[in-house]
């Protein structure tokens, strides 16, 4: 088991390009830490760092301690899943999850002992066992790959994002299974995907790096309900979050939007008549009946998802975009108009020079 | 062609035919020479039909050769000539595999440079440096030998250019899961690189061995010692046989097995040779 502490990496290429601009995390033991981001974010090239895949260019990477920048990955007691499996073409499957055990010197009826033990956990079967990876579905490979990793029995698993070739339901499947599998094994794993949705479900903390800059850092609900800039609010959530220009009310209790509406705000402490860009989640905008409603919403388009429906619409005199999310579905067209409300606490304010929130 | 007309289907049957027969009109020819006395094969017209001294022929050529030509048996040149060509064959893959690596796999200092270099070798056959080569064999006192016969030959741009191609096909992250398993470059060469080129390797040896078991200049040059003869330059010698007129019946004999090799290389592996050529999938 293990402590993954990383102290201020930086990755410079050799062509000049920074692609981590120094990120601390102290990851505990048992921990499960997805990083998050658009591609080209940095998140793979740290998880390769990790991995003793891409040197170091500047910081430390230690493991319970013991500082791993220079070591090769086969020394640093880790196992790695990659996104396109990677499994040896020529190979069996056993011989696939055993290649590692064997270039250890592993006994081999201890090898067979672990591949058996792997195998079963996976739920791979015998006659799985003989094939070669290109007989298998690409689920089955998935399982292989991670089978692979669970015999090394490494102090650190992780993950390049391992599902990004599934089809969307396998994809639900497998991400339920890392997540079991994980509690159960009770190994610290650094997981890296583009999905939001993933992200979530898998993480006890996710890290969101953009342009090789840490975001944010912190739990799953922590990022969706304290958003710590621009950035964050709009990847994290699906469909994303609303974004307009507004200003803080003279009394700094509400907020002023270009079109002229207001809406009420909790003693936040934002300066009165400050220029804010002001977040709202689609999911927390209302329908709303009578006096509570706080503007018209003209409806554009409506994408009926079964469960709910998502609005798309404009309001106001400078018809600012906005999507909103309904329960169940909605008996209306193109044309049609409906008020909406939002409660005070689900508003999200940010600084539009610099992106950081502001409240 | 999807229209069904008769006429079609026999006038591509007939130049389908003829163009075989054309082809193996010599072959053909070749076998029936070997297949009569010597006697025989001097008086014109030439036969066309197999005679009866098939197996009498084949004891001459393979066990004794020809009395004016030095009497050299073909089963010694045929054992001499395999030598060769399987040390070039076998040399040149495991020499140009070895390098592909090194070119594909680690960064040293004019990596490009040295690629460069040895795919300029393609401008230097044998032909060209055939005096220095020679000079170099003679000095290190390889004539007569085995090494002289094969190590001149063995450098190969072509197969180093191919084997790069196989390499740079395979993905990046199989090199990073070996190493994350632990496999030093030359586990990493030996366990995974040789057995995903196969295939290549199988096409590259039917070509190689093939061009090897060809070789005539170059042995004619470094084997003085008849007992280092390989087939192909046999067989010339046997048509200079001193004052004589030439046992065609035998020399075909001899002709006849010194094809069979390369033919049974092809046939064994022409399935993976097609593979390695035309198989893309990694």
């Amino acid at each position: 088991m293990a402590r993954v502490t990383v102290n201020g990496v930086q990755k410079v290429y050799p062509n000049g390009f920074k692609a981590i601009h120094g990120v601390d995390i102290d990851i505990a033991d048992g921990e499960f830490v997805v990083l998050v981001g658009p591609s080209g974010c940095g998140k793979s090239t740290l998880l390769r760092m990790v991995a003793g895949l891409e040197r170091v260019t500047d910081g430390t990477i230690s493991i319970d301690g013991k500082v791993i920048n220079d070591l090769e990955p086969a020394e640093r007691d880790i196992a790695m899943v990659f996104q396109n499996y990677a499994l040896y073409p020529h190979m069996s499957v056993y011989n696939n999850m055993a290649y590692g055990l064997k270039i250890r010197g592993l006994s081999k009826a201890e090898i067979e002992d672990r591949v058996k033990k792997a195998s079963a956990i996976l739920e791979l079967n015998e006659d799985l066992l003989i094939r070669s990876p290109r007989q298998l579905s690409g689920g089955q490979r998935q399982r292989v790959a991670m089978g692979r990793a669970i015999v090394r029995e490494p102090s650190v698993f992780l993950f390049d994002e391992p599902l990004s070739n599934l089809d969307a339901k396998l994809r639900v499947q497998m991400r339920l299974e890392i997540k079991k599998l994980q509690e159960r094994l009770g190994i610290t794993s650094i997981y890296v995907t583009h999905d939001q949705v993933e992200a979530m479900t898998l993480g006890h903390r996710l890290m969101v790096l953009n342009e090789g800059r840490v975001e944010q850092l912190g739990t799953p609900i922590e990022l969706y309900e304290r958003p710590a800039s621009i950035f964050v609010a709009g990847f994290i959530g699906s469909p994303a979050m609303n974004f307009m220009d507004a200003k803080v009310g003279s009394d700094s209790r509400s907020i002023d939007l270009p079109g002229g509406e207001r809406l009420p705000l909790n003693g936040t402490g934002a300066e009165a008549g400050r220029p804010v860009t002001l977040g709202i989640r689609p999911e927390h905008l209302e329908r709303a009946s009578g006096q509570e409603g706080v503007a018209h919403l003209n409806v554009d388009l409506i994408e009926h998802l079964g469960a709910d429906s998502l609005v798309h619409g404009h309001f106001g005199n400078d018809r600012t975009d906005l999507t909103v999310r309904v329960q169940g579905t909605l008996n209306m067209g193109p044309g049609d108009t409906f008020d909406f409300s939002v409660a005070p606490d689900h508003l999200h304010l940010f600084d539009p020079q610099s992106g950081a929130r502001i409240a | 062609m999807i229209e069904n007309r008769p006429w079609v289907t026999f006038l591509s049957h007939a130049v389908l035919i003829l163009g075989v027969a054309i082809i193996a009109f010599p072959i053909w020819i070749t076998f029936v020479a070997a297949t009569h006395d010597s006697v025989r094969m001097v008086q014109v017209p030439l036969p066309l039909l197999p005679g009866d001294q098939f197996f009498n022929n084949l004891k001459i050529a393979l066990g004794e050769g020809i009395e004016g030509a030095g009497g050299r048996p073909a089963g010694m040149m045929l054992l001499n000539s395999l030598v060769m060509a399987l040390s070039i064959a076998i040399g040149k893959i495991v020499i140009s595999l070895l390098s592909a690596f090194a070119i594909v796999y680690f960064r040293f200092p004019f990596r490009m440079g040295f690629f460069w270099l040895i795919f300029i070798t393609l401008m230097l056959p044998v032909e060209v440096r055939i005096l220095p080569t020679f000079e170099v064999v003679a000095n290190l006192g390889m004539l007569n030998t085995y090494a002289g016969l094969s190590i001149p030959l063995i450098a190969s741009a072509t197969a180093t250019f191919m084997f790069r191609q196989v390499f740079l096909t395979i993905p990046d992250e199989l090199l990073e899961a070996a190493r994350i398993d632990g496999a030093g470059p030359m586990r990493f060469f030996i366990d995974i690189l040789v057995p995903m080129s196969r295939t290549n390797i199988a096409a590259l040896f039917v070509i190689l061995f093939i061009y090897g078991w060809n070789q005539y200049l170059w042995p004619l040059l470094v084997t003085t010692d008849g007992d280092m003869y390989t087939v192909v330059m046999g067989i010339k010698q046997m048509l200079e046989a001193a004052e004589q007129a030439p046992e065609w019946n035998i020399i075909m004999m001899t002709t006849m097995l010194a094809m069979l090799p390369p033919v049974v290389v092809v046939v064994f592996m022409q399935k993976l040779f097609v593979k390695g050529l035309t198989e893309t999938e990694k």
